[in-house]
């Protein structure tokens, strides 16, 4: 075999990966959408269910996914940022610094079944918040607290230099250089990655099921329990009940996070242009 | 704590450099006392939100590993990881039918998602065009995105039944697992893979075409092993993807806690028999619930470590 032939057979081989790779994700998504439009309705998304089948809609999950999912992100959020700031610009290499990112690494790399157990046995059961949104909220931000540091100190660091030498010049201390020069240059990037994390909060299953609760509640305040998007899905689909209800949650889950996915996107892309 | 501190002093002090006391100097005032102590404590105020990811796997480890502990008491470490009967309700609480469960679904998957992934990422980052990558990179974003609970749903109404027709049973076990994990890990190791081949320098590339390599030798000879180091870190990491697998697993694998005599019979894992058991567990079995969880983060941690150790050995060389 000469290598030109080689070369063909190699690149036909390279180009079916990531023909099988797209081709994946095509088949997953149509699959839910062809199979979940139909049980899509305003009925679907707005009612109760109700009997052993849950027939009538996912309305009560559909809030418990979007309560839990904020209050996570407000508990997340501010503590990711910060850390970003201290790591990417107030902290010297050291020992100090490697043991943080250890943590972080740590911390993403969590069998989220672990980190529901852990949420189980330190919020619901020893601090007495039994399964509630904030239960669940606290184990999830736990979650996506490495997610939104690598990715808000990745955008501080890619703010150039010049713009803190330019800040200094003038007279400004580190804080007021970090929140009005080096913070909002580089706050398009870090929305994109706040946006990704919830985005990934959103479709947590194994965290929340036993830190929120499986019963079917209206959430009201932030210590009531209820059942998320995810936990419901899963129960129907592992009972094999009501398959309609089953693929109507799953495209409407997979609605919301490429939602999520496409306005990080966006957010980029405007930004960018700038 | 002390370090951040002293850290954050080191800073303000640096900003004024004439004076140690910052206060007013002659007639000019270089920064007040007031700046100075609000400098001070936003340093220590961003060190300890750094601090929180440290604490929070403390936590983790001594909290879960405290539930767990009396597992080891009561029946015995040897026994319990040893064991090889799993029968909670009759005071059997051996784990090794799930241990060799994970790893058996974890190794399958990475020996099919390992290739498809890798060249996935060779494809993007040495072929594709730009138009291409634009498609194909943001597909390979998009699964990662995918919920764990979604890839299930979608083994048990898509895969399943074809699994079962081609096999004969009832479609749940390994292999229905290994083809739903290979999947689910192709967006963590093609990503960190792609990054790894893009940071290769491209005058060496060039060098390689210079001397009238084709396509696939430059692939093969040179960039592929420039860089190896980050690709089998990416491997790695796939790994810990595949073994703390919770929700995909649970819903296609079956969950019989025994050993499978063929690919094709129901097992159970250590994530899995987790969730299975978590509702009605009670006593020392809740508590081997726990011990599962402390050997999962212990893996998940060592695979961590692991890469460090091998992006350490490979700067080195």
């Amino acid at each position: 075999m000469n290598k030109t032939t080689a070369n063909r057979i190699a690149l036909a081989v390279l180009w079916s990966c990531a023909l099988i790779t797209v081709a994946v994700l095509g088949a997953l998504i149509l699959y839910v959408f062809v199979n979940g439009v139909r049980a899509l309705s305003p009925a679907f998304v707005f009612t109760w269910p109700h009997g052993v089948n849950s027939e009538g809609g996912i309305f009560p999950t559909i809030v418990s996914t979007l309560y839990v999912t904020g209050l996570a992100m407000l508990i997340a959020t501010p503590i990711a940022v910060l850390a970003a700031v201290y790591l990417a610009e107030y902290a010297h290499q050291g020992k100090t610094v490697s043991t943080i990112r250890f943590a972080a690494d740590s911390l993403a790399s969590v069998p989220s079944i672990v980190m529901g157990l852990f949420g189980f046995a330190l919020f619901v059961e020893a601090m007495g918040l039994n399964l509630s949104m904030t239960s669940a909220a606290l184990a999830l931000s736990l979650l996506m607290l490495p997610i939104v540091m690598r990715t808000t100190e990745e955008a501080i660091r890619s703010v150039p230099r010049y713009i803190r030498w330019g800040s200094y010049g003038i007279g400004a201390t580190k804080w007021q250089t970090v929140s009005r020069a080096v913070l909002p240059a580089a706050g398009p990037r870090i929305i994109t990655g706040i946006v990704l994390a919830t985005g990934r909060a959103v479709g947590e299953t194994a965290v929340v099921i036993y830190t929120m609760g499986q019963a079917i509640n209206l959430p009201v305040t932030p210590l009531d329990s209820g059942r998320p998007m995810t936990v419901h899905l899963y129960l129907l689909a592992s009972e094999g009940i009501n398959l309609p209800a089953a693929y109507g949650t799953a495209l409407l889950l997979m609605i919301m996070i490429l939602g999520f996915n496409f306005s990080a996107r966006w957010i980029l892309k405007r930004y960018r242009k700038v | 704590m002390s370090d951040g501190s002293t850290t954050g002093a080191a800073e303000a002090v640096a900003t004024e450099p004439v004076k140690r006391t910052p206060a007013v100097t002659g007639k000019l005032k270089l920064m007040s006392r007031a700046t100075y102590v609000k400098e001070g404590v936003l340093a220590t105020v961003f060190f300890l939100s750094a601090f929180v990811a440290v604490l929070g796997v403390a936590l983790i480890f001594l909290f879960v590993g405290w539930k767990a502990l009396p597992i080891v008491t009561s029946v015995g470490f040897g026994e319990f990881i040893g064991g090889l009967e799993w029968a909670p309700t009759d005071g059997s609480f051996g784990i090794l039918p799930l241990i060799v469960g994970s790893f058996i679904v974890t190794l399958g998957a990475l020996a099919i998602g390992t290739p498809l992934a890798v060249g996935t990422a060779v494809f993007l980052s040495e072929i594709a065009s730009p138009k291409v990558r634009a498609v194909v990179r943001p597909a390979v974003e998009m699964l990662a995105g995918v919920p764990s609970v979604v890839y299930g749903f979608f083994g048990i109404v898509m895969l399943r039944p074809i699994i079962a027709e081609f096999s004969g049973g009832m479609g749940f076990g390994a292999v229905t697992a290994w083809l739903i994990l290979a999947i689910m890990i192709v967006p963590t190791i093609a990503a960190l893979s792609e990054d790894a081949l893009r940071s290769v320098s491209p005058g060496v590339k060039e060098a390689s075409y210079a001397m009238g390599a084709t396509t696939w030798q430059t692939i093969y000879k040179v960039v592929v092993p420039a860089a190896k180091i980050g690709i089998i870190d990416a491997i790695i990491l796939g790994m810990g993807r595949a073994i703390g697998e919770t929700m995909a697993v649970v819903m296609v694998a079956g969950n019989a806690a025994v050993i499978p005599r063929t690919v094709f019979e129901p097992l159970s894992t250590l994530t899995s028999q987790i969730v299975m058991d978590m509702p009605y567990s009670t006593g020392d079995h809740r508590t081997a619930l726990f011990g599962m969880a402390v050997i999962l983060f212990a893996i998940s941690m060592f695979l961590v470590a692991a890469v460090r150790i091998v992006s350490r050995f490979g700067s080195r060389s």
